[in-house]
């Protein structure tokens, strides 16, 4: 290899070796910032790294999975109030009043934004369904044990609390 | 072996080697995209959870994940073209650029039009879908570079270092789901273990990724051989070729 491609390579190789310093510097710093939402552990006990912790009144996203049975439904309004739970352990109360994603069920995780209006509960204004990476037919879900129902919204169904 | 290599650095071997592969690439990217797609629309199984909605990933994932193939692929042009100065290498980047662009927004586009129904939204600015859009806008800034100077050699090379530089953009978007939480869920094909779908709906979605690779190698080929020509209308053998052209 002659000197000037020699020196070309140096220099191209010093640029990526650079960028991908300076890339990484930046994204440690900015670490656990540039996750989308806080877990309901991290709300009750403060993230892990930093212990610091969303205060009443701030406007965060909260994602976990829905508990099983936490649901309640108002039978006359939009209303609704369910629990969010993760693997850490941590649970919050998430109240909502307009339409839910087709995706929503119990169990399924979510990322709900809004306000935290107590230490544990979130009045969300938007609450999207998280989905997770399998894919697979029906059958084989049901074969698996994993069906999810989808809420029923019909008149019939309608009661106080879902289970 | 290096001196073979090195003999297809010469303009007119190099736009013979495109026109004798692009006829290979371009039927295989038909038959392969043609199967995968009708399999995966109309026979694989429907999801157990998004019903038919989510056959959607049969464009979505093979435009995303060659969004950033034909990145990797224009970086590594990039490269040899700076280090090596052989301008073919230039050439091939800067007709790989527009392709990746586009590749790109139907990843951003497909993506939406999925998550508006799944989701709930169309956009949510998490690390997964934020770096694929700087992905877009790296691509926007490759070709704008290279279309901004006269002088294509200066302009090969502000593109180059671009391009070059961006590649840091590509572990983050593919670790991005890892590394901090998102609404977009990790990677369903996994290369060391066992893939999270079932094979009837995992092999249609295979097929389309390579019959995408194979088709953005039939379209950079396509206009490999445009931009040679366009480099080199002065030389000799591209008057012959269109005079001959012309006669026809």
């Amino acid at each position: 290899m002659n000197p000037r491609r020699k020196k070309r390579l140096t220099l191209a190789v010093a640029l990526i070796a650079g960028v991908a310093g300076v890339a990484s510097l930046l994204l440690y710093a900015l670490n656990t910032n540039l996750n989308l939402f806080y877990t309901p552990y991290e709300i009750v006990n403060g993230k892990k790294d930093t212990g610091d912790k969303p205060e009443v009144g701030q406007r965060i996203r909260v994602g976990g999975m829905v508990t099983v049975g936490s649901m309640i439904r108002d039978p006359n309004s939009l209303h609704v109030e369910f629990d969010i739970h993760d693997a850490a352990g941590g649970e919050i109360t998430v109240t909502f009043d307009d339409l839910l994603p087709d995706l929503f069920r119990e169990g399924q995780g979510i990322v709900a934004q809004g306000v935290l209006i107590e230490g544990n509960k979130l009045e969300a204004t938007e609450v999207l369904a998280k989905h997770d990476e399998n894919y697979m037919p029906p059958e084989v879900a049901e074969a698996m044990g994993q069906t999810h129902e989808k809420l029923d919204y019909s008149e019939q169904a309608e009661k106080p609390t879902y289970n | 072996m290096w001196k073979w290599l090195n003999s297809y650095a010469d303009p007119q071997r190099s736009y013979n080697l495109a026109g004798t592969l692009l006829p290979w690439f371009a039927g295989l990217a038909i038959a392969l995209i043609g199967v995968g797609t009708i399999w995966g629309l109309l026979f694989a199984p429907m999801d157990y959870q998004q019903g038919d909605s989510f056959r959607i990933i049969y464009i979505h994932v093979p435009a995303a994940s060659m969004s950033m193939a034909a990145y990797m692929g224009m970086a590594t042009a990039s490269f040899i073209g700076i280090v090596w100065q052989i301008k073919a290498a230039d050439w091939a980047a800067a007709s790989i650029a527009p392709i990746g662009a586009v590749m790109t927004f139907i990843a951003l586009f497909t993506g939406a039009t999925w998550g508006k129904p799944m989701w709930g939204t169309w956009w949510v600015w998490d690390a997964r879908l934020t770096s694929e859009l700087v992905l877009l806008f790296l691509y926007l800034g490759v070709i704008a570079l290279y279309a901004s100077f006269e002088d294509k050699v200066l302009a090969a090379r502000a593109a180059g270092i671009l391009a070059i530089v961006g590649v840091i953009n590509i572990p983050i978007i593919k670790y991005s789901v890892e590394w901090w939480s998102s609404l977009h869920q990790p990677a369903t094909i996994k290369i060391t273990e066992e893939s999270t779908m079932t094979g009837d709906m995992l092999y249609p979605l295979l097929m389309n990724i390579f019959g995408f690779g194979m088709m953005i190698g039939a379209l950079t080929l396509v206009r490999f051989r445009a931009e040679v020509l366009a480099r080199n209308g002065m030389r000799p053998w591209v008057r012959e070729l269109a005079n001959a052209e012309a006669t026809k």
